[in-house]
């Protein structure tokens, strides 16, 4: 009730600046409930664990899960691995073997291995079928070997791809301190991962700047991994408007947690964050900006602004500097304007791309989406439609839980300029003529923010510049014969 | 629980859909939660494949947990029936689903009742076999049903050619250089006279299997692939095969002799000696590399080597035997078959190493100091933390198994490739050495040796580790972007905030 109840607060004024000026035919959403391909939740492991320095993720899962890290995300373990399997054997799933004691086994050789100051349990879903109760065995382990254990479900039963992500920042919210720790003294600097945590609030600052250069404001802390120059840049951007960011989960080390208390307010910028959303809104009691996210000039300026509304701050430059921005972008604007563009489904950013290729002049029948929260991708949502308007073409349809088979089906028939998607349909398609993007491009550019803007129509526009070089060559379908309908 | 690293093999339901998905039309069901599907994934990417990979994952999720899955994955395979037209539809599960212990076989059988093709569940212990068992145990089982099949039809196809002829075995998608060695290979057939009869399974129809009993010999080049659907031919047939790997230009001879000794024995009067000694001395240019001054100073050096039991084994032959370079040890992954590979191997190294371990492996390596290796790509980049350069002979697969240009492992065209490889990952070997000595590769120190030097602004801490924190190929474009960004503006210090302001004024 209390997260239905805050979440009305916050988009209420998007919702009646959007209500005053149209009221255009809903969204709609259909849920195909069909086979469709994403990667796995785990994957999550390939970045987080460069995100997190001190870190050590333990997936624990059998030989597929293994392979798919090692193979499809080609995470490699070359040099110092700070992730590694705990694979499954015939012992474990007849559970004739101790889970605690064999999970202890391993901790204690990665600890002594690797002494990373967290490591992270990644459920899968094997551990899920077989009803390991890894959430009922960490505190346990942690206390007897003295090292931060924290649990997170990232299985392909409940969640797809980016999701996974959400999962341990959700887990790791539980984790972050709160107000009154931060007050331990600073001066003791010691090396040792464990002591190091008491020192949680001390965070380092990654800007720099004296007090007074911002508002007076309730603290914010923003949740989402993204890689270090990109938090940067957003902490820059608020920065510009006297707004503070007072931490970022997660942090680049376990032991750099953001302090988080009750009251404060938090945002999440990217739109596969609904559950560590919650949890930082049930658990720690803080209050939600639920903004649109900040992909795209147009979108991070609505991020901004609604950051300043909510916390009472006049944006300044807002305007001046998204024109700025789209006029940057006008070589690039050109390629694409009138072209269509088809999301087949796979990271969850593809509300938010859409938006903005809608707004630099594309059109798009359809996002398709692995997983579609309402509520919390809510002001996101309001943005397309309003965007949709005022650029004057259709709304997209909206599909959950896609069918690949018949997506393609329908991208025949639409005879669609350009096909966002994962990586198992990208040559197929384009072999048929058919301009694709691999959906995870997206899922690891440095994209959010103003300055990055342009990286995002970079990766848009090459399949179609790249045809336009090749395209008096006549080599427009590489397949003999269609495939049988 | 075993803390794992790396894996040599993939799991059993790779091995399967890699046979299932080799054949024409056939169709592939995984019974599996989201994301399990990532063969779809190796397949595109990796061979570059133009075709929709044809598996497809009923995806299991909670809803499907609850309710069980049978109906979902009737409705799946009858619906890919009715879309696509298969021959076949293999059903398998993954490690995941198969712990649910669901009555697949039921299933398929209920669903067999309303499709035009036929339905099969993969036989496969998911825990107990990996990949590469499961490819050729896979492969026995479609063999053996459509062999069963048109049995009961009455028309199989027993007759022998006329000609002598042959199957070749084993060949199939996301296996090393296989498309390679599958051309190589039946040039070689057609050089000796020998018809080739069906290839398995790449690229052959199920109707044709009815066909395999027509050939007078089976050629198996893989030992991991294969051998189980050889042994069944045999025992139904009586049709003998061969089973030595057409690698390197001893054992390709062997090879040779073997077939003319098994068509012989069948009433055919070839004689392949003056072919194989053209071959070896004239065609192939592996023998005359070996006798060349080049290779002479190879002689003695140290190498080891490590992979699947048929490439690691066929590798130390050839380094010791054709190419006079002492292998200190040999190694491979494939454990489950040990004793084949001792037996292959030990009379040409000193040390046999059976592990599937890459750390074990890594320090093997480590210890033994060699001037090269030939392995993985998992030893490649041991080799690079070692600096000792590697030529990869055998799978996990990767990109660079795939060249576009024609580089067989097999026959005689394979001799000239491998001996290629050897010459070049030995000097490579000198180049970077060169390189060393003449300080070449240096990416790290560049960025501070500028800004000291030559430049009027300086960088603050912020903006300086803002720029150590974009790539090394770019960092000296956004460096110089950004200097001259802020000389225009009349900046002396460039901040992380300058740096980001430079990006969004260029573009860059």
């Amino acid at each position: 009730m209390r997260l239905f109840y805050l979440l009305l607060i916050l988009e209420k004024e998007i919702e009646i600046m959007t209500l005053a000026e149209t009221k255009p035919q809903a969204l709609d959403f259909e849920c195909e409930t069909g086979n469709y391909h994403t990667f796995c939740p785990i994957s999550c492991v390939a970045w987080l664990y460069q995100k997190i320095e001190d870190s050590f993720f333990l997936v624990i899962g059998t030989k597929t899960c293994g392979y798919f890290l090692q193979n499809a995300m080609g995470v490699m373990i070359f040099a110092e691995p700070r992730y590694a399997m705990a694979e499954l054997e015939e012992g474990d799933i007849s559970a004739k073997l101790n889970d605690y004691e064999e999970l202890k086994r391993l901790c204690v050789q990665i600890k002594r291995d690797r002494n990373p100051s967290v490591i992270v349990w990644i459920g899968t879903c094997t551990t899920e079928i077989i009803k390991m109760d890894l959430e009922g065995l960490a505190p346990r382990l942690e206390a007897e070997i003295d090292i931060p254990i924290v649990v997170a479900r990232a299985n392909g039963l409940d969640y797809a791809f980016t999701q996974g992500e959400d999962t341990v920042l959700a887990a790791m919210a539980h984790r972050c301190p709160k107000a009154e720790t931060a007050t331990e003294p600073e001066e003791k600097k010691e090396r040792n991962a464990i002591s190091s945590l008491l020192n949680f609030g001390k965070q380092k600052e990654e800007v720099t700047a004296e007090e007074s250069t911002y508002h007076d404001h309730e603290p914010l802390v923003l949740f989402g991994s993204l890689p270090d120059p990109v938090v940067t840049q957003l902490t820059l951007e608020l920065k510009k408007q006297g707004v503070k960011v007072s931490g970022w989960l997660p942090a680049k080390r376990f032991t750099e947690l953001p302090v988080i208390s009750e009251g404060y307010y938090v945002n999440g910028i990217n739109p596969f964050l609904s559950r560590t959303a919650t949890t930082l809104m049930r658990r720690k009691k803080c209050k939600l900006i639920g903004s649109p996210f900040p992909i795209g000039p147009d979108g991070t300026r609505a991020w901004v602004e609604k950051i300043c509304s909510v916390l009472g701050v006049e944006p300044q430059g807002l305007e001046e500097r998204e024109a700025k921005i789209w006029a940057n972008m006008e070589d690039y604007l050109e390629i694409i304007r009138g072209k269509s563009v088809f999301f087949m489904g796979d990271n969850l950013l593809e509300v938010s791309l859409a938006r903005f290729l809608i707004r630099c002049g594309m059109t798009c029948p359809e996002i398709g989406i692995p997983y579609m929260d309402k509520r919390y991708q809510g002001a996101e949502l309001k943005l397309l439609e309003q965007t949709c308007h005022e650029m004057g073409v259709p709304l997209p349809r909206i599909v959950e839980k896609p069918d690949n088979y018949n997506q393609v089906q329908r991208i025949y028939k639409e005879n669609v300029d350009l096909v966002i998607t994962g990586m198992a349909h990208a040559n197929p398609l384009e072999a048929r003529g058919i301009n694709t993007k691999w959906s995870v491009e997206f899922t690891f550019a440095q994209m959010h923010g103003f300055a990055n803007a342009r990286d995002i129509l970079e990766l848009v526009t090459r399949p179609m510049r790249r045809n336009n070089s090749l395209k008096d060559l006549g080599w427009d379908k590489l397949v003999k014969e269609e495939a049988k309908v | 629980m075993k803390l794992a690293y790396w894996m040599y093999a993939g799991p059993a339901h790779i091995g399967t859909l890699r046979v299932a998905s080799s054949f024409k039309n056939v169709h592939g069901i995984m019974h599996a939660p989201l994301g399990d599907d990532y063969f779809n994934v190796m397949r595109s990417m990796l061979e570059r494949e133009r075709d929709f990979t044809p598996v497809t994952a009923s995806v299991v999720d909670r809803h499907v947990l609850a309710r069980g899955s049978q109906e979902k994955v009737v409705d799946n395979i009858t619906r890919k029936d009715a879309e696509e037209n298969p021959d076949l539809i293999v059903l398998t599960p993954t490690c995941t689903s198969s712990i649910l212990q669901e009555d697949l076989e039921n299933f398929v059988e209920r669903a067999s009742l309303s499709t035009e093709g036929d339905v099969l569940l993969a036989d496969v212990n998911h825990y107990r076999v990996n990949e590469l068992q499961a490819a050729d145990r896979t492969l026995d089982q479609i063999v053996q049903f459509y062999i069963e099949k048109a049995r009961k039809q009455g028309d199989l196809l027993e007759a022998k050619t006329e000609q002598p002829s042959v199957n070749i075995i084993g060949m199939s998608t996301l296996g090393f250089h296989n498309q390679h060695d599958c051309t190589e290979l039946k040039r070689l057939m057609t050089d000796l006279g020998i018809q080739v009869n069906e290839v398995i399974p790449e690229g052959a129809s199920v109707h044709n299997l009815k066909r395999l009993p027509q050939a007078w010999f089976n050629l198996v080049p893989y030992r991991e692939l294969g051998h189980m659907a050889a042994k069944y031919l045999e025992q139904e047939f009586g049709t003998p095969f061969v089973d030595i790997t057409p690698m390197g230009v001893v054992e390709t001879a062997r090879c040779i002799r073997r077939i003319q000794q098994v068509l012989n024995e069948q009433g055919a009067d070839v004689n392949y000696e003056a072919f194989i000694e053209e071959q070896t001395l004239h065609v192939s240019q592996a023998a005359w590399f070996s006798r060349s001054i080049d290779c002479q100073n190879l002689t003695g050096k140290k190498a080891v080597v490590y992979g699947d039991n048929t490439h690691a084994a066929a590798m130390t032959k050839i380094l010791s035997r054709e190419m006079g370079i002492h292998v200190v040890w040999a190694g491979t992954y494939c454990k489950y078959d040990q004793d084949w590979f001792r037996q292959e191997v030990s009379e040409y190294c000193d040390e046999v190493i059976i592990n599937e371990d890459h750390g074990a492996i890594g320090d093997a390596i480590a210890r033994v100091e060699p001037s090269a290796i030939f392995g993985t790509q998992m030893e490649r980049h041991v080799g690079k933390r070692l600096n000792i350069p590697c030529g990869v002979i055998a799978a996990p697969i990767h990109i660079q198994d795939f060249p576009i240009g024609y580089k067989p492992f097999l026959g005689y065209e394979g001799t000239n490739q491998l001996a290629d490889l050897v010459y070049n990952s030995f000097t490579l070997g000198m180049e970077d050495h060169l390189l060393e000595i003449f300080g070449g590769h240096d990416t790290k120190e560049v960025i501070t040796k500028g800004i000291s030097a030559d430049s009027d602004l300086a960088w603050a801490n912020d903006g300086l580790s803002e720029l150590n924190k974009i790539p090394g190929f770019v960092r000296g474009k956004v460096k110089r972007n950004t200097e001259k960004f802020a000389r225009e503006r009349g900046f002396v210090e460039i901040t992380a905030e300058i740096l980001y302001a430079a990006k969004e004024s260029v573009g860059a």
